[in-house]
């Protein structure tokens, strides 16, 4: 497909690398020379340095010609704009970055009349992860597929986890088979496991089924699931509203620490639930005053991410039961890790990894094969994809263990209307079924690619 | 420096070279010479030590960075010389391994200077392989490799922008595969235009190719004794002239045309300019030398002729122009070392950074009267950042210093002064003939001290590669393996 990228910014530039590896035509267009030729050198893409709303740029980048084009600068007027101009010269969908309230508000009608294919809203999606997580406090990350039904829930064993030294085999004997576990990350390697697998402390392991099942499981193996009740937020800016917001329409008590007057005003005014407290959130006195220690989760949300990072060790040592950083910048993520700051949520890479799977479904569903979503795990190594059956193929109604599937592969789990079925080799595809594939190879794009019936 | 990955990536690059020697060994076998056999050899020893040497699948690092580009691209050039340059060794043409590897390079950089006192007696293959060099050279033997494989990912930006010559490397296409490949099938495209044009004319079809492939290129060697002029017929003179103009533009122009992008096309500041300096040549030379000719038509096309073959840096000659006046001597010095535009086949300091200084200069000499002035820089209306500018200056630097110590050497020769002077210019700039009786443009390099012809055959080297990627395989600290880096 033919893309073009407005803004070289981190998602800008996290969306080229990945879009050219993937072997689409990229160009990026963006003001400061210093952007584009710092992506010019490390990528394969077309680089333009111009304003992207100025018509001899477009027709330089090759708007007319282009499947898709993204804007994701730093300004929502400026990527509307841009997204309204290029469709109409030509583009054949078009995708912004709007993270300000007032336009989310209205988006549905700025969508329609500026004929965006999608928006995405940094905050609001990184609320979402964030309060995702704070449902499941034991879980580093939380993904959904088959709208909502199945969870992909990623954790980490501890030495006194009971699965330490299993092979999951064993785990298969000792514990009620309703859950699934599909990936395994292991220093810097990420696999997926078979039956032999012995899994080993401070293993990342990915467990898929619905969200009653995995409750199940994990107090099975004896992972307290008490869930967060009270949460401390320091940081009360976009991503802090939205997350507040969420928390509070689930009946969880938060407080916000925000520094700034106008905005402990305008949050107040418009969540009258929030405990809204002005002051320094690096200032411990303060934190110890509005009692850190006796809430469930501390989630830090500063424009800074050393001061996030801080502050989330500082929690823990307070033993507050879940601390979330905001890491923007750093990348050390595998570092953090080390620490003990298991969940990290950086906005921007999660706006780049919702706007990569758009691209990968919308690619896929040109070439005819049924992407319904695709989520990257493990930084990117590994992918989660959902399909709907809808052919005719001969692998439907064949049980697992009379298919060959691809090395790399496996199947999550089968939605067929409202059970989830966790594949044994006994089970089949259906017509009308959602499967959820996880897979190391980012190569696949249809069901066809995975499963081949055995030659009898 | 990620060597395993350099390996790989110069292992595939011999083995390409390996395979164009087939087309030579190709023409040996229909005049049916004995040359066939080093044709062959060298050729088997390229593709199998190819695939010997080079790992199919780097694991673990595949990244490269502007250093490792550089490097590669400095390395690769030195050793497809030397490969190629065995031909003239082994076919027994030449009689040192200096005096071939000096035509060697003299070929792939597209100079066309040449250690041949005649070609009469040289086997056809051979100066078929001579001429074919100039053509792979013209357009980059890597972006050659690239058009058809996959060299390096989503790094190959920086191989890419370490040979195509000129300030800033830029791409028609987002990648830089598709762009490398559309390149050279306009560039294939005109060539085989104009052997077909020659062919058509009268020219044998050999002749027409190899002077095809040295125009294309920008190179100038012929397959004749006295160049172009032997033939004696003005109607290749002319469509020799005219091609050798069109190969010294920048190719991105000729995309433009293709995809009727006329405006962009137009708009080309740079190309203008170079039109206008060929123009105005003309126009002095041929009002300095019309005494010595009968003729004003003829006075008019040698001139034509002499000032695009100089500017295009290609060096094929019809007229011997040292008979010609002083001043016209001059204007020809300085066309070598202007050279053709950016992203052509071209060698020379090229139009744009010519461009780029005059209106550098321009601004601060405005600064002299305003000095708080602050005036931004444009080319074809685009902004031409600060850091491009400084990084032409210190190009135009490198250039002078490296002229002058070249000088320096070639003196130790004992030849005059025109002579050093001319040879080292000619030869940085890729042009091929210097001025004066021993390299002039009916002389040649046979001449010269084995030492002048090594400090010659670098400049070629770092003429066409524009200095760095040479520099930096000279540099102690691109070959430290571990520790910190200088």
């Amino acid at each position: 497909m033919k893309i073009v990228i407005i803004g070289a910014g981190k998602v800008g530039h996290k969306l080229a690398q990945q879009l050219a590896k993937e072997d689409h035509d990229i160009v990026v267009i963006d003001i400061d020379p210093k952007a584009t030729s710092v992506l010019a050198n490390s990528e394969d893409v077309m680089c333009i340095t111009g304003n992207a709303a100025e018509y001899d740029i477009q027709v330089e980048a090759g708007v007319k010609e282009s499947d898709l084009v993204i804007a994701c600068t730093d300004s929502d007027e400026l990527n509307m704009l841009c997204c309204l101009l290029c469709k109409n010269h030509g583009a054949a969908k078009t995708i912004a970055r709007v993270r300000s309230p007032e336009y989310i508000k209205q988006m549905r009608y700025i969508s329609d009349a500026m004929g965006l294919s999608m928006f995405i809203n940094p905050e609001m999606e990184a609320a979402s992860a964030i309060s995702r997580v704070l449902l499941f406090p034991a879980a580093n990350s939380v993904e959904t597929f088959a709208k909502g039904k199945v969870e992909l829930v990623e954790f980490t064993l501890d030495e006194t986890n009971p699965l330490v030294g299993k092979s999951l085999k064993n785990i298969h004997r000792t514990y009620s088979n309703n859950v699934l576990l599909c990936a395994v990350q292991r220093g810097e390697d990420v696999f997926i496991p078979d039956g032999d697998t012995v899994l080993k402390k401070a293993d990342r392991i990915y467990v898929a089924s619905s969200r009653q099942n995995i409750h199940d499981f994990f107090s099975e193996i004896g992972i307290l699931m008490t869930p967060v009740r009270s949460v401390m937020i320091v940081g009360g800016g976009k991503l802090g509203y939205y997350l507040a917001l969420r928390l509070i329409k689930r009946g969880i008590k938060v407080k916000v620490i925000e520094q700034k007057q106008t905005r402990c005003d305008e949050l107040s005014d418009k969540l009258p639930e929030l405990i809204v407290i002005k002051g320094d959130g690096t200032d411990q006195e303060l934190l110890e005053e509005e009692r850190i220690a006796g809430y469930d989760a501390f989630v830090s949300l500063t424009g800074m991410d050393e001061i996030n990072i801080i502050l989330s060790l500082y929690a823990k040592s307070r033993n507050v039961g879940k601390a979330i950083s905001k890491v923007t910048q750093i990348d050390f993520t595998d570092m953090l890790m080390d620490l003990g700051i298991e969940s990290a949520i950086s906005p921007k890479d999660i706006t780049a990894n919702s706007i990569l799977s758009y691209v990968r479904a919308l690619h896929n569903s040109r070439d005819k094969s049924k992407v319904e979503s695709l989520s990257f795990l493990v930084g990117g190594k590994v992918e989660a994809l959902e399909f709907r059956v809808i052919g005719n193929d001969d692998f439907l109604n064949v049980p697992f263990k009379e298919l060959i599937t691809t090395k790399g592969c496996l199947v999550a789990s089968i939605v067929r209307g409202a059970d989830i079925i966790i594949p044994g080799g006994n089970d089949c595809i259906k017509k009308d079924d959602d499967i959820i594939i996880v897979t190391t190879n980012s190569q696949i794009n249809s069901l066809q690619e995975i499963f081949k019936v055995k030659p009898q | 420096m990620n060597f395993k990955m350099i390996r790989n990536i110069i292992m595939k690059l011999m083995m390409a070279e390996g395979i164009l020697l087939i087309l030579p060994l190709i023409v040996a076998v229909i005049y049916n010479e004995k040359e066939w056999k080093v044709f062959a050899a060298i050729s088997a020893v390229l593709i199998i030590g190819g695939l010997l040497l080079g790992d199919r699948r780097v694991k673990g690092n595949t990244r490269i960075f502007a250093r490792e580009g550089f490097f590669i691209v400095g390395m690769t050039w030195v050793l497809w010389s030397f490969f190629g340059c065995l031909v003239f060794y082994f076919s027994g043409v030449l009689p040192t391994l200096v005096d071939c590897f000096f035509e060697m390079v003299s070929g792939f950089t597209t100079t066309g200077a040449s250690v041949f006192i005649t070609v009469a007696d040289v086997p056809k293959s051979v100066l078929f392989w001579r001429s074919f060099s100039h053509w792979v050279g013209g357009m980059g033997v890597l972006v050659f490799v690239m058009a058809l494989i996959p060299l390096a990912k989503n790094r190959s930006m920086y191989i890419m922008g370490a040979e195509v010559p000129g300030p800033v490397a830029g791409k028609i296409l987002p990648k830089a595969g598709a762009t490398a490949k559309t390149l050279y099938l306009m560039y294939f495209a005109m060539t085989m235009a104009l052997a077909a044009i020659l062919a058509f004319g009268g020219m044998p079809i050999y002749d027409a190719l190899c002077n095809a492939f040295g125009t294309a290129g920008t190179g100038g060697f012929a397959v004749r004794d006295g160049s172009i002029g032997s033939y004696g017929n003005p109607f290749y003179e002319i469509v020799i002239a005219i091609f050798m103009m069109l190969f010294g533009i920048n190719f991105n122009i000729y995309y433009y045309l293709m995809n009727r992008k006329i405006k962009d096309a137009v708009k080309n500041t740079e190309m203008w300019t170079y039109f206008a300096i060929i123009a105005s040549a003309i126009t002095l030379i041929t009002v300095d030398i019309i005494g010595m000719y009968t003729s004003l038509g003829h006075a008019l096309r040698d001139a034509f002729f002499t000032v695009t073959s100089i500017i295009s840096t290609t060096g094929f000659g019809t007229a011997n122009y040292d008979l010609w006046p002083n001043f016209s001597k001059t204007i020809i010095l300085l066309l070598m070392i202007l050279g053709g535009c950016a992203g052509s086949t071209g060698g020379g300091i090229k139009i744009a950074r010519v461009v780029i200084i005059a209106k550098a200069m321009r601004r601060e000499l405005k600064k002299l009267v305003h000095p708080r002035l602050v005036q931004v820089i444009k080319i074809d209306g685009k902004r031409v950042d600060d850091k491009a500018i400084s990084g032409v200056f210190v190009y135009m630097l490198f250039y002078v210093v490296i002229m002058f110590v070249s000088c320096f050497l070639v003196a130790i020769d004992g030849k005059d002064l025109m002579t050093s002077i001319s040879a080292v210019i000619s030869c940085l700039n890729n042009v091929g003939p210097g001025i004066g009786d021993i390299v002039g443009s009916v002389g040649n390099y046979s001449t010269l001290s084995a030492f002048s012809k090594i400090v010659l055959t670098i400049d070629m080297l770092i003429g066409r590669l524009e200095i760095f990627p040479v520099l930096l395989l000279l540099s102690p600290g691109m070959w430290r393996l571990k520790g910190a880096d200088w």
